[in-house]
């Protein structure tokens, strides 16, 4: 199953090794990978997805919790949940064909962000099968791709659910999961 | 030779802050977590740090390799329950710790490692003996730190300190630039006292969780407790008595368990496993409740997992989150301390009469008697495992041994009976050759008062070898029983077992052991016959100094029973009742 690992994690030197040579470890190959600051000083928040059984699930975070850099893990897994990837696409294009890219940019509300007269750069956010969607349709099309670059998946879940780190500094006392959302899955059955 | 005095003189920790250089505070540091004795070998990288050893009241045991003083550091964690501590230069040095941290990583032992490393200014530009030990150890230490600045390092070894001692134990190291040993900054040491612990999150004892598993206690017909190490790292001896003998209930341990319940309790069935006797492992197969106390079900304890304990409920007992469900799927996991979660356990079980269980175990044990080695007719030929027993017999099972890796290893934990917790000194778990002479030196250092015997084949004692010398240097009374086959043992059982005896590799010649002593100024006998073993072992203990035992055993003799891999704990290679090969070299 896919996994989605939620970690936030001290901002210092090697910490990312640490992380992801977990995964290395485990022989696990990582989908993908997202850092960056989070809404604590001093913590950036890691975005982990990759494809691993549901035991496996269970033991990469507890083992995450385990290295001394890792603050707090969360593994979405099947929690509702917000995920968004940030593409930008560098497509060939004259000044002959740029409308008919024009057009799909449109369809898919993504945008134009960069143009000279032999390419352009299309930005879009959405969720991975919208941005796979635009590079099919794009490779079917006139327009050559001439660089992709993907941010990979970031993901948040829905509700006035914060990480258990946040709720543990205070930062949202009181706070109460959403009627409905998930269950937290600290239980180790 | 004669024992040093040690400069072990008390000395209160500097407890009002002060100006130090960094390899300084490195020392003061030390003797603030209360470190009395480091085991290292000396470097450019790490020299500042030697050059103010002379100013604190630590003792430095100068190794001949890096490995060993790792082991040492190692020895002496397992020896004391303190923490270890090593110290080695940059490059080569840090990188021949490697081994040593290894093997404390997967015994869970809590060992501080102290490298020096090229100035700042230089990392990553493969200065002279410039390594990345950091990202080097990253798998095998449970954290580790790079430090540039001076004011760094009092805070770093202590954290060190709290991590490698904390929840599960094990390695952590600490690498220092050159150029902050030897800059200064303020030395305060409660200043730089770490963050208390931050526990696991999913470390948690759910009411729920212990009821279950105190009904599945009532009820069982036929349960079994899985001890192992944790029990000892967690000093939750008491309470698995008290769980087994208020139940009734039989004691199963692992190669590391050994010592967690007297092996003479009646309740003890010896150790499980690959090399476990058969009624143990047929008890874990017959039993219909398994509560694994501080053990991580690896592959040598429960066979091919598919057919491990089927009939059994298991309760998982556990202070690494990690562990629960990685190889067995539990019923009832129980993830903190192992002693805090027996303590709340206890009251809910009641006294529990189970004479029936324990008889029927009773009855495999009186079968296996008869194939017992040491029911065996003395027919002139000198066997590990009866060199091994009358150790056990002489000693009166009060000593620390301390084993290498391999046969002698499997008949030290058959034959050896351990009473005490950290009697029994062995890596189980990397399986590291060469471990026992250097993680002896270390036991005998932490406990200098305790007798502590090293017992290691042929193989692997010379791998370590040169610690003789340290052993002469700091005039360390250690008795060494080299069980000296003239195979590479283990390997070669497996080659006559699984490779239809193609001894590829395995016939070892070696040094005269003895003669080897000598030139270390170190005395010694080589022992042929059993008439010779009682007398022989006498000497060695009376010796005022350290004295090595060449015991010349029987070639191709195996370790009985064997599990071999792909096979169910019960399905086991038994000994020949009639037994051992007559071996035509045999003189």
């Amino acid at each position: 199953m896919l996994h989605t690992f939620i970690a936030y994690v001290e901002d210092l030197p090697g910490v990312l090794t640490r992380v992801a040579s977990l995964f290395r470890r485990l022989n696990i190959n990582i989908h993908s990978l997202t850092v960056g600051r989070s809404e604590r000083a001093g913590l950036s928040r890691m975005t982990v997805v990759c494809e691993a059984s549901a035991e496996a699930g269970h033991r990469i975070r507890a083992s995450l919790f385990k290295l001394e850099n890792v603050v707090d893990v969360d593994d979405i897994a099947q929690a509702p949940s917000v995920t968004r990837e940030l593409a930008l696409i560098k497509v060939a294009a004259t000044p002959h064909s740029r409308s008919q890219i024009f057009e799909l940019v449109e369809v898919f509300r993504a945008r134009i962000v960069d143009l000279t007269s032999e390419s352009l750069i299309i930005e879009m956010t959405g969720v991975e099968s919208k941005i796979e969607g635009l590079i099919q349709i794009l490779n079917e099309s006139d327009g050559r791709i001439l660089e992709v670059c993907r941010s990979g998946k970031m993901t948040m879940r829905r509700g006035q659910h914060t990480s258990s780190v946040l709720r543990a500094m205070g930062a949202a006392a009181g706070d109460q999961p959403e009627a409905g959302d998930q269950p937290e899955t600290d239980d180790l059955a | 030779m004669e024992t040093k005095a040690k400069n072990r003189a008390a000395q209160a920790p500097q407890t009002t802050p002060i100006r130090l250089t960094g390899a300084e505070i490195v020392w003061a540091t030390l003797v603030g977590e209360g470190v009395t004795d480091v085991f290292g070998y000396p470097g450019g990288a790490i020299l500042p740090v030697y050059d103010a050893l002379r100013k604190f009241p630590i003792y430095h045991t100068l190794v001949r390799h890096e490995q060993g003083a790792a082991h040492m550091a190692d020895g002496y964690a397992r020896a004391s329950g303190k923490v270890g501590v090593c110290i080695a230069t940059s490059g080569p040095g840090a990188t021949n710790l490697v081994t040593g941290i290894a093997t404390a990583m997967l015994d869970s032992i809590p060992i501080v490692c102290i490298t020096g490393n090229v100035s700042s200014k230089v990392l990553g530009s493969d200065a002279f003996q410039e390594v990345d030990i950091t990202g080097i150890t990253l798998p095998v230490t449970k954290h580790n730190f790079l430090i540039s600045r001076a004011e760094d390092i009092a805070p770093a070894i202590r954290y060190a300190f709290q991590i490698a001692k904390s929840a599960r134990p094990g390695p952590v190291l600490v690498d220092i630039t050159k150029d902050a040993q030897q800059a200064t900054a303020v030395f305060d040491f409660e200043a730089a006292k770490p963050r208390p612990v931050r526990p696991h999150p999913m470390r948690k004892i759910e009411e729920s969780s212990l009821e279950q598993a105190a009904e599945l206690i009532r009820n069982a017909q036929r349960p079994v407790i899985l001890a192992g190490h944790g029990i000892i790292e967690s000093g939750a001896m008491e309470q698995i008595r008290t769980l087994a003998e208020r139940a009734q209930i039989p004691v199963a341990l692992t190669l590391l368990g050994l010592g967690a319940l007297p092996a003479s309790h009646p309740l003890s069935l010896g150790m499980m496993g690959m090399h476990g006797e058969s009624w143990v492992n047929h008890a874990i197969q017959d039993a219909d409740l398994l509560i694994a106390c501080g053990m991580r079900f690896d592959d040598r304890v429960t066979g091919t997992l598919a057919t491990f304990a089927t009939k059994a409920k298991k309760i998982h007992i556990e202070v690494d989150p990690a562990e629960i469900n990685k190889n067995v799927k539990v019923d009832v996991p129980l993830a903190g301390d192992l002693r805090e979660v027996l303590e709340l356990l206890l009251p809910r079980i009641p006294s529990h009469d189970r004479s029936a269980w324990l008889k029927s175990i009773d009855a495999i044990k009186g079968a296996s008697a008869v194939r017992d080695i040491k029911n065996l007719p003395d027919l002139g030929h000198l066997y590990a495992a009866h060199v091994i027993h009358d150790i056990w017999r002489i000693t009166g099972g009060n000593a620390i041994v301390v084993t290498d890796v391999g046969q002698h290893q499997m008949w030290e934990a058959q034959y050896y009976h351990h009473e005490q917790p950290r009697t029994l000194i062995t890596s189980g778990g990397l399986g590291t050759m060469g471990f026992a002479l250097p993680a002896a030196i270390g036991a005998k250092t932490a406990c200098p008062d305790k007798e502590v015997w090293v017992i290691a084949g042929d193989g692997g004692f010379q791998m370590t070898s040169p610690e003789l010398s340290t052993i002469a240097q700091e005039g360390i009374k250690i008795n060494i029983a080299i069980i000296n086959n003239g195979y590479l043992g283990m390997v070669r059982q497996w080659q006559e077992f699984f490779y239809e005896r193609n001894y590829q590799s395995t016939p070892l010649i070696s040094p005269d052991f003895v003669k080897l002593a000598a030139a270390h100024g170190i005395e010694g006998r080589a022992v042929r016959s059993r008439a010779e073993v009682a007398e022989a072992v006498g000497e060695a203990r009376s010796a005022p100094g350290a004295f090595l035992l060449n015991f010349m055993v029987e070639k191709e003799d195996s370790v009985y029973p064997m599990i071999p891999v792909g096979n169910a704990l019960h399905e086991m290679i038994r000994r020949p009742e009639k037994n051992l090969i007559e071996s035509p070299e045999d003189k």
